[in-house]
């Protein structure tokens, strides 16, 4: 017999000062480290508190609307002709994407914390408007920073916050995008850490944000492990998500990493290819470095200065990635892949008239990869992609591409 | 315990023995013009300055206010690197022996230079020490050791949220001197609370005889002395990053900066 390596015990990871291998930690000034402190004192005591866990799970069902169905796309997997191909709906939640299960659980926190006012950094919208949402039903002031050029090309959302009563603040320095509007909100939580709840969209950021971030998304998988063996009576052979600062993933795969026989797909954007240079894509092209708080695998120039990314989706154009998966890559739990830009819309145009799905360009990443791998595996197969957000926020983009003006 | 090899505590040893205040300047390496930094820290010098602390130009300056972001991507569209302000240094030392210079900036250029070369590049080119924003006590530690097998300091910031418990930590891994962060915001805001930096400094006080220098929102001489009254020096950048930014050339900045760092000079001596 062969010896096998003994099994790693995910649920062991962040430690205690937020590490995962050598990734993430606390890299911050000062200035934040008795905010972060005190964060993580309170998710520490209320994440086994059971009061706090039925209010989490009551927002979900009836706030949210969850669970969220595992759909059999049956057209799909005709089409790609290969396993079959199950969509994990967060598109069907409130707001429209996962966004909203980490913002209705910080939601809880904040309200415990005291603070009356909540900040939020958002690429395409998706996280501003789930922030927003929750800071409307609970009456808190809300800011969203956002990249100028995102503003530009999200409008939709945009409008949609202040409807909800969020401030909306352009970003203009830097690259214009999702990593300076995160250094803006960052700025904002230095200078009002006494009244201001910081909500951060992703499993990136200082200790302890990925770890919480992760648990509030890994309802996901909970219930995606749940409904398989309820609906096809196994383990999904393979999980797929797209990968920009990787919530949505995490939130799948983290309930599945001890099932060995669970094969993990995290996809980044290729944007023009990844030989081109002009990609997101840290985890297949990138090194680690150090930004937004933790160490994780960055793109970055020769310098150590974060370089710009490309991708049609605004939503995974970030040069980071949460440090759990650059630890998940680096042990060989997940496998990460690129999808270019051309594939995911490809897949967009599919799923919208396979299954009469709209779904977001960031999950039609996932979806893109879906096809692919589903191809190269068994009828008696099954995969589960997380279609994490809906498509009506980027039919302006995709008609734009097409030279329709709508 | 001081060794006054090193000149940023030979600096301070001077300035208590005398009964004066510090006086800590900043500017971002390659501002104004990457041939002119070396001639803008001179006249730092000229005009006063006990210190320096050159700025690192990043991508992603997440504790800076809009004026030393702007200074940051002037720098950048010259494309200045860690290893050219290592060579600033340099070229600085070749004209003065005397004056301490630390490099200020984040940890993603370190980590990409490597960690041992920036502190060996450091040593080489006749830097005193770091300061390193986002490498908070806890993650300090490999650079810490590393600059202290040089004797080379490393300056931590401390800041009004900073904890009793967390002051004591800090101060036994710091050296050279400790930056005290006058206020909750970034650089160059403009809500100075005087009376909470006389009871942070009183604080900090039963915890080191490090040297303590006050820093963000000081704008003048009369800020400058305020602050300093019950520490050791102020700490200005901002006021100096802004008049670089806006000078036509690098005479106009000089003479602007030297303007700047003479008045405060005079406030702190008087």
């Amino acid at each position: 017999m062969t010896k096998t390596t003994s099994p790693v015990d995910y649920g062991a990871y962040p430690d205690a000062r937020g590490h995962f291998g050598e990734f993430g930690g606390r890299f911050v000034s000062e200035t934040l480290i008795s905010a972060l402190d005190e964060l993580q004192e309170m998710y520490q005591r209320l994440k086994n508190d059971p009061e706090f866990q039925a209010a989490f799970d009551y927002d979900l069902a009836h706030y949210v609307g969850r669970p969220s169905p595992l759909y059999l796309a049956e057209r799909l997997t005709a089409d790609a002709g290969g396993a079959r191909i199950w969509l994990k709906r967060e598109d069907l939640n409130h707001t429209g994407a996962h966004k909203v299960n980490n913002t209705v659980g910080q939601a809880l926190l904040a309200k415990h914390s005291g603070k009356s006012r909540v900040i939020a950094e958002t690429g395409a919208g998706q996280h501003g408007v789930a922030t927003a949402t929750v800071a409307a039903r609970l009456g808190l002031k809300c800011a969203v920073y956002m990249g100028a050029e995102d503003v530009k090309r999200q409008s939709p959302n945009v409008y949609r916050m202040k409807l909800l009563g969020a401030e909306v603040i352009p970003v203009e320095s830097g690259s214009k995008t999702l990593k300076d509007a995160m250094n803006e909100a960052m700025r904002d939580w230095v200078t009002n850490v006494d009244d201001t709840f910081y909500i951060i969209g992703t499993v990136a950021g200082p200790h302890p944000y990925p770890q919480l971030v992760r648990d509030f998304n890994s309802v996901i998988g909970r219930e995606a492990r749940r409904q398989s063996l309820e609906q096809f009576g196994q383990l999904p052979d393979a999980l797929v998500a797209c990968v920009g600062g990787g919530s949505n993933a995490i939130g799948l795969f983290h309930p599945f990493l001890a099932d060995e026989s669970v094969k993990m797909y995290g996809v980044e954007a290729g944007g023009d290819g990844i030989e081109t240079g002009r990609h997101a894509a840290p985890l297949n092209k990138g090194i680690p470095g150090i930004l937004h708080g933790n160490r994780t695998y960055l793109m970055e120039d020769e310098d150590g200065q974060i370089i710009e990314t490309h991708s049609v989706s605004a939503g995974l154009d970030y040069p980071g990635v949460g440090p759990e998966h650059s630890w998940l890559k680096d042990i060989g739990r997940v496998d990460y892949v690129a999808i270019n830009d051309d594939e995911a819309l490809a897949a967009f145009r599919k799923l919208t008239r396979t299954e009469g799905i709209i779904p977001a360009l960031e999950s039609s990443h996932a979806v893109a990869y879906g096809l692919k791998l589903a191809a190269s595996m068994r009828p008696d197969q099954n995969i589960v992609v997380n279609l994490s957000g809906r498509g009506d926020k980027d039919i302006f983009t995709v008609a734009a591409i097409d030279g329709i003006k709508v | 315990m001081v060794t006054e090899a090193n000149r940023i505590d030979r600096r301070f040893a001077r300035l208590r023995s005398e009964g004066r205040k510090g006086l800590v300047t900043y500017i971002v390496a390659g501002d104004g013009g990457l041939e002119n930094t070396v001639g803008l820290m001179h006249q730092l010098v000229a005009s006063g300055s006990d210190l320096i602390e050159l700025g690192v130009p990043f991508s992603d300056p997440m504790a800076e206010g809009p004026v030393i972001q702007k200074g940051h991507e002037r720098a950048l569209e010259q494309k200045v690197s860690l290893r050219k302000c290592l060579a600033l240094v340099k070229e600085f030392r070749e004209k003065d022996a005397e004056t301490p210079v630390i490099l200020m900036g984040y940890a993603n250029p370190i980590v990409r230079m490597g960690t041992e070369a920036f502190a060996d590049g450091l040593k080489e080119a006749g830097a005193d020490g770091a300061l390193t924003v986002d490498l908070p006590a806890e993650e300090a530690g490999p650079l810490n050791d590393l600059l202290k097998a040089r004797d080379l300091r490393n300056i931590f910031l401390l800041t009004p949220t900073t904890s009793d418990a967390r002051i004591a930590e800090i101060t036994r891994l710091a050296s050279g001197f400790v930056y005290y962060v006058s206020l909750k915001g970034v650089t160059g805001a403009g809500h100075l609370d005087l009376a909470s930096v006389h009871e942070n400094l009183a604080r900090i006080r039963r915890h080191t005889d490090l040297p303590l220098c006050v820093g963000f929102g000081i704008k003048d001489g009369a800020s400058a002395k305020a602050v300093s009254a019950d520490g050791d020096g102020a700490v200005v950048g901002s006021v100096l990053v802004s008049a670089v930014g806006e000078s036509a050339d690098a005479a106009a900045a000089k003479d602007r900066i030297g303007a700047l760092v003479a008045e405060m000079r005079t406030a702190l001596d008087t």
